[in-house]
């Protein structure tokens, strides 16, 4: 009743979003974050251009990140499908990468004339030691919520090692510990 | 006359496209384990140094992968990179959309979230850590890694400044 509700709802302003505003939409979310744009993504989306209510956001991120490839990739498919077919995710998705493709392929173009100067090496062997403690800090703020369950901190754990510690591939990490994992979370559902 | 590390290039992404679970933060030491130990493209520094380009561009994380792409074969190695990596996911994303729409409230996708939500953790903090492996080769490095963890946690300072001062403090020899 409700997912009918909101899906009139949201049909309702479908008609009105066109694919250049998909695409200049998304164009806007792709230069306002570093490293990740997703908070500026949800600001957009539900709160400034109201394409989509902050349930329905919530539901398109959570297939976002449970299916394979950059989460926010899969969230201007998403929303550009509901909009506009194919041609509406092709022009999300463009708009969300071209700029931030252009501007770093640039960057790495000037970096390439400058990397054998020191001050520059050393310039980015210290930044990419922040860097870490970016993508440390991301990670720990993901785990609060699965905090306080242990099968969910086991299975972290286990990711953990075997990536990080034994180096194992990916693939066949993710073979063995994902039916595992999926295996608790059903026996102990509800 | 397609230059044959640009099709390996390819091949490498359009894997890791479907093994990106979790997006492309999560994959980093997979990334790694590709670029630097299989194909031999980089060296752990190289690969430290894109991260951290990576970073201080505007856009979304999966732009360490058209850096990568560009080390190894130029603009389009980062142009054909990118492709490869969102490629297979987005066609995949596009065709169960829909399937997850009329399924909201089915039991085995809630479990399907609780399941794969500490995978992803486990994923990142180990790109967390295999980063910092990389990156890091003396105390005054460990100490810019554990500041900004600190201060990213604690406080709402902007990453761009943990960034712009750690660059400052590497240009004058202090790393």
């Amino acid at each position: 009743m409700i997912a009918a509700m909101s899906d009139s709802a949201a049909s309702d302003s479908v008609a009105r979003l066109s694919l250049s505003a998909l695409f200049f939409g998304f164009l806007k979310v792709g230069l306002s974050g570093f490293g990740g744009v997703m908070p500026f993504a949800r600001r957009m989306i539900v709160e400034q251009r109201r394409w989509l209510t902050e349930a329905e956001f919530l539901d398109v991120l959570s297939l976002s990140q449970f299916l394979p490839g950059p989460n926010i990739v899969n969230v201007s498919v998403i929303i550009g499908r509901r909009f506009q077919g194919v041609a509406g995710s092709i022009a999300a998705t463009g708009g969300l990468m071209l700029m931030p493709l252009v501007i770093v392929l640039a960057l790495a173009t000037i970096y390439g004339q400058v990397a054998q100067i020191d001050a520059v090496r050393n310039a980015l062997n210290a930044m990419s030691a922040a860097a870490s403690g970016l993508i440390l800090s991301t990670a720990l703020k993901l785990a609060r919520p699965i905090g306080s369950v242990a099968w969910q901190i086991g299975v972290c754990a286990a990711v953990f090692v075997a990536i990080a510690l034994l180096r194992a591939p990916l693939l066949w990490v993710l073979i063995v510990i994902c039916p595992v994992s999926f295996a608790i979370a059903w026996r102990i559902r509800g | 006359m397609i230059p044959p590390v640009l099709w390996e290039l390819a091949s490498q992404f359009l894997v890791l496209s479907f093994l990106s679970i979790g997006g492309a933060n999560a994959v980093i030491p997979e990334i790694h384990l590709r670029v630097v130990d299989t194909e031999h493209w980089m060296t752990d520094a190289d690969f430290a140094q894109l991260f951290a380009l990576s970073q201080a561009a505007p856009g979304p994380n999966v732009l360490i992968v058209s850096l990568v792409g560009w080390k190894v074969a130029g603009i389009v190695g980062g142009v054909v990179a990118m492709l490869a990596m969102s490629g297979p996911s987005s066609i995949l994303t596009y065709g169960v959309a829909h399937a997850w729409e009329r399924f909201r409230d089915a039991p085995w996708r809630i479990a399907i979230q609780r399941a794969l939500a500490p995978v992803t953790v486990g994923l990142i903090l180990a790109s967390g850590y295999v980063l910092t492996r990389t990156a890091d080769h003396s105390w005054a490095a460990y100490i810019i890694t554990g500041v900004t963890l600190v201060l990213t946690l604690r406080t709402t300072v902007h990453p761009l400044w943990l960034l712009a001062v750690a660059a400052v403090l590497g240009a004058f020899g202090l790393v």
